[in-house]
């Protein structure tokens, strides 16, 4: 990247978040409620990095063209709606399907096009910019600078969880990251030389404070959770009770675990990222696991998070682009355009694949080989956190997500 | 003020202190590149050849599992190829440890960042280091594009990138088998590796590209091999340029065009300048480094040599921030840790007290989630997982390496020389342990600065 482009793209961006957020002030329609600036919703983001494949995951087996384009698919695809089949390695998810906390949207894109690179395509994904914008010369992410537009927010509204960068997250709005294995125990004295040793490097002084935090929050919680007894663990859930395959897990329960728990307490936004859906070769194997893991997340959040709080919650799971429609010599698909995105929750209109189907003939398709974007990811996302938080459209369109125009509502917040 | 011996050992080397007969000026930092390779000598790891019949070993327990249900022969051989891996994993630390010039070393770990691969498979675990050993290490301090012809034409690279899985659409192979084409290496060779994502090529290009690479394959037993039955017929075009003919050598010539190029020189120049000097390197400090590069045709050595006699290469302030790798290292090395006892770990304590702390503080060593490789600016790495991660380790683990623990103020001086604060010094001498001590040192941002 060059610098010169940096610090102009850099330039404009900053210049334009400042002006629409000194435009509207006072964000008068941002729900206010106690406690929390965001109000009782939760949203949870999941980035899905490695471009995960919406035509094997979201099958369009009742178009014509599918099933030549894809002739080596994993059999046993369950119907959802008109042509859409969903990929067998999520049947687990038709429970939520049945009960409307399940829906998708086909054929949704950032508007990246051509390079088809992994890090540029998820660099615009988080950063919410278009092509106007040069990739990677937007600091911060949308999701941070929705929370920059709300005043008043504590850093622990907003989590970004895993070990990951979650550049999404990142930015002048609060929030903090965690990894929920690591443990910091120090004395009171210790702190404070530690305190005095930080006190003049900015990065690392708010980088220690917010980590004693945490930590000592996290101590608090588990203490309470004992005295709370344990029989809350038990019976809560079906879907992601523990049994053959758990171990493989672990992580993912950690981090959900963790997640659900501080959603229970103050925070409202989590977000965190899903990696392995880069499946260039053999994908009826490779696109398992990652599946497996996005379905667990999603039972997982459910059961840990307890009725009412997954009644007010949307997640969101976005990937940078789609693949090929077309399998290619080795089983697997490359990289594409348009792409599929998974949404569940009890605040979620679900039982639905939003989005207009593009079709699959040669000439319907983008560049003559992906599936022809419809919708802006973006737009989506813009219109759960109106739905959610009631964030000013203005708002969206120039400051979270500069120059995305929402359109119409999609209603799919309940 | 941070003097000139620190600098040379903690922002061009793996910090204090500096070893016997570290070279300390610019001119002798040079020299050192082009002189036999020493450390490696001294602690050797597997190079392809050596870790080939590990990874067939592998293969071929596999096939035996899936045929006859014995999982034996697999297990037994993983455990080997396992053993290959962590042995290059441990002589990289007891190198950078023990090396004189760490100037080298720090520059094998660039390098081998910037040619990122990765294991996927049990059978590739040995790849990785094989990588290290056979194209980043002997090309260091020759020309940016022999080193991307090696890089690129390691089994590592043609499998890690999909290589291996390309096929000539039109190629007798392909159309017998109806298989196609990857695009993954020929994107990233020009996206990562050479000319940088901000340059002026095209999806038509990376396509041209992937379809010249096709043809190159990994035999199990001989490694890179040239498959014609495999290889796109017809000439190929890219960036403006025709290459047509069987087998590498026009392989070879595109890689060594893309070396050539205005676009690469500039971005290897902004990486290095990026990873040894600042997060935001000063422009005239890149322009430097870029034109030793176009005017020498991508001779390392005046480029490295740009950047040394740069003043800006000299500022006193610490800008970057040691990543984890290198953290450990300097950790390592301030509590007189050598090669040598680090290579009497066991496989299990290494992993235990070392590798899974890295990984917290974010680097899972050697497994970087993408072919980017690892991030450079300082806020990725100081975060308060991360920070806290660090924090960790230094309070907890350095007693379990050495008995008695250093005296911390000692030790302060030691590792940290002419960058060691007075008010660090102080809050290490009124710790409550010497175990605290050590820790206030060792998470000190002038400790994880350089």
């Amino acid at each position: 990247m060059e610098r010169r482009q940096v610090l102009q793209g850099f330039g404009a961006v900053a210049g334009l978040a400042a002006c629409s957020v000194a435009a509207y002030p006072l964000m008068t329609t941002v729900t206010m409620a106690q406690g929390s600036g965001l109000g009782e919703n939760r949203l949870v983001v999941v980035i899905l990095r490695g471009a995960m494949d919406g035509l094997d995951v979201v099958r369009p087996v009742g178009i014509a063209e599918y099933a030549a384009l894809r002739p080596n698919q994993t059999p046993g695809a369950l119907p959802l709606t008109g042509p859409f089949a969903l990929h067998p390695s999520l049947s687990g998810l038709m429970g939520l399907w049945q009960t409307g906390q399940l829906g998708f949207v086909h054929a949704t894109a950032t508007p990246y096009r051509d390079k088809r690179s992994h890090f540029d395509g998820q660099s615009m994904l988080e950063a919410g910019t278009g092509m106007d914008v040069a990739v990677g010369a937007t600091r911060d992410g949308w999701l941070n600078r929705m929370l920059q537009a709300v005043p008043g927010l504590r850093s622990e509204t907003a989590y970004a969880i895993g070990r990951e960068a979650l550049p999404l997250l990142e930015g002048d709005g609060p929030s903090l990251s965690w990894t929920p294995e690591v443990k910091l125990r120090l004395s009171v004295q210790s702190r404070r030389l530690l305190e005095m040793i930080y006190h003049d490097d900015p990065l690392f002084r708010d980088s220690a404070a917010e980590a004693m935090q945490i930590s000592e929050d996290l101590r608090a919680s588990r203490i309470m959770g004992r005295a709370a007894g344990k029989g809350m663990m038990a019976g809560s859930g079906s879907g992601s009770g523990s049994g053959a395959g758990a171990k493989s897990f672990a992580d993912i329960d950690r981090l959900v675990d963790f997640a659900a728990g501080r959603l229970k307490a103050e925070t409202r936004i989590a977000a965190f990222s899903l990696s392995g859906w880069d499946t260039h070769s053999g994908q009826a194997q490779a696109i398992r696991s990652p599946l497996e893991q996005l379905q667990r997340v999603i039972l997982r959040l459910r059961d840990q998070s307890g009725a009412d709080v997954w009644g007010r919650t949307t997640l969101m799971a976005m990937t940078e682009f789609g693949r090929t429609a077309r399998e290619n010599g080795t089983g697997g698909t490359d990289h594409g355009t348009g792409g599929l995105m998974v949404m569940a929750g009890g605040a979620l209109r679900g039982g639905q694949v939003y989005g207009r189907w593009p079709g699959l003939a040669e000439a319907d398709l983008y560049d003559r080989r992906d599936l022809l974007p419809t919708s802006d990811v973006r737009g989506w996302a813009a219109w759960a956190m109106r739905g959610l938080y009631g964030v000013e459209r203005p708002v969206l369109e120039t400051a979270v997500f500069p120059g995305l125009d929402m359109g119409d509502d999609p209603r799919i917040i309940l | 003020m941070i003097d000139h011996m620190t600098l040379v050992a903690i922002r061009f080397g793996h910090g204090l202190p500096l070893p016997d007969g570290a070279p300390t000026s610019p001119q002798e930092m040079l020299k050192a590149l082009s002189k036999p390779d020493e450390a490696a000598r001294r602690f050797p790891a597997a190079t392809l050849k050596e870790a080939l019949p590990q990874r067939v070993a592998v293969l071929q327990g596999l096939k035996i599992r899936r045929k006859t249900g014995d999982k034996t022969p697999f297990m037994v051989a993983a455990q080997d190829a396992r053993d290959v891996a962590d042995i290059s994993v441990r002589s990289g630390f007891a190198r950078a440890l023990d090396a004189p010039d760490g100037f080298r070393e720090r520059l094998v770990t660039f390098w081998s960042d910037h040619f990122t691969t990765r294991a996927r498979t049990t059978a590739d675990v040995v790849l990785p280091g094989a990588m290290i050993e056979d194209a980043i290490r002997p090309n260091i301090a020759g020309r940016f594009g022999d080193l991307l012809v090696a890089a690129t034409l390691h089994p590592a690279m043609l499998i890690y990138l999909d290589q291996v899985a390309s096929v000539g659409p039109l190629s007798p192979f392909g159309q017998r088998r109806g298989r196609g084409l990857n695009e993954n290496l020929a994107r990233e060779v020009m996206e990562l590796h050479s000319l940088g994502v901000g340059a002026g090529y095209a999806q038509d290009d990376v396509r041209q590209m992937a379809e010249l690479l096709t043809g190159l394959g990994v035999n199990a037993r001989k490694g890179l091999v040239f498959l014609p039955e495999q290889a796109e017929p017809g000439t190929e075009t890219v960036l403006g340029r025709s290459y047509q003919g069987k087998g590498v050598a026009p392989i070879r010539a595109a890689l060594q065009d893309l070396a050539l190029r205005p676009e690469t020189a500039r971005h290897i120049a902004w990486k290095l300048a990026v990873h040894f000097i600042s997060d935001t390197p000063d422009e005239a400090l890149v322009a430097a480094m870029t034109r030793a590069y176009a005017d020498s045709g991508g001779a390392l050595l005046a480029v490295y040599a740009a950047m040394l006699d740069h003043p800006t290469a000299w500022v006193p302030t610490l800008q970057k921030v040691r990543q984890p790798y290198d953290f450990m290292v300097a950790a390592l090395r301030s509590l007189g840790v050598n090669g040598a006892g680090i290579m009497r770990f066991d496989r299990r304590s290494f992993a235990r007290l070392i590798l899974r702390d890295m990984a917290l503080m974010g680097q899972k060593w050697r497994q970087p989630s993408g072919p980017d490789g690892w991030a450079e600016a300082g806020d990725h790495w100081i975060t308060p997982q991360g920070l806290a991660s660090r924090i960790r380790w230094a309070m907890e683990v350095p007693g379990r390496l050495v008995t008695p623990l250093p005296d911390p103020a000692e030790m302060a001086r030691r590792a940290l020389g002419s960058a060691a604060e007075v008010s660090l010094i102080r809050a290490a001498e009124r710790a409550e342990s010497l175990r605290e001590g050590v820790g206030f040192v060792l998470a000190s941002p002038a400790f994880n600065r350089r």
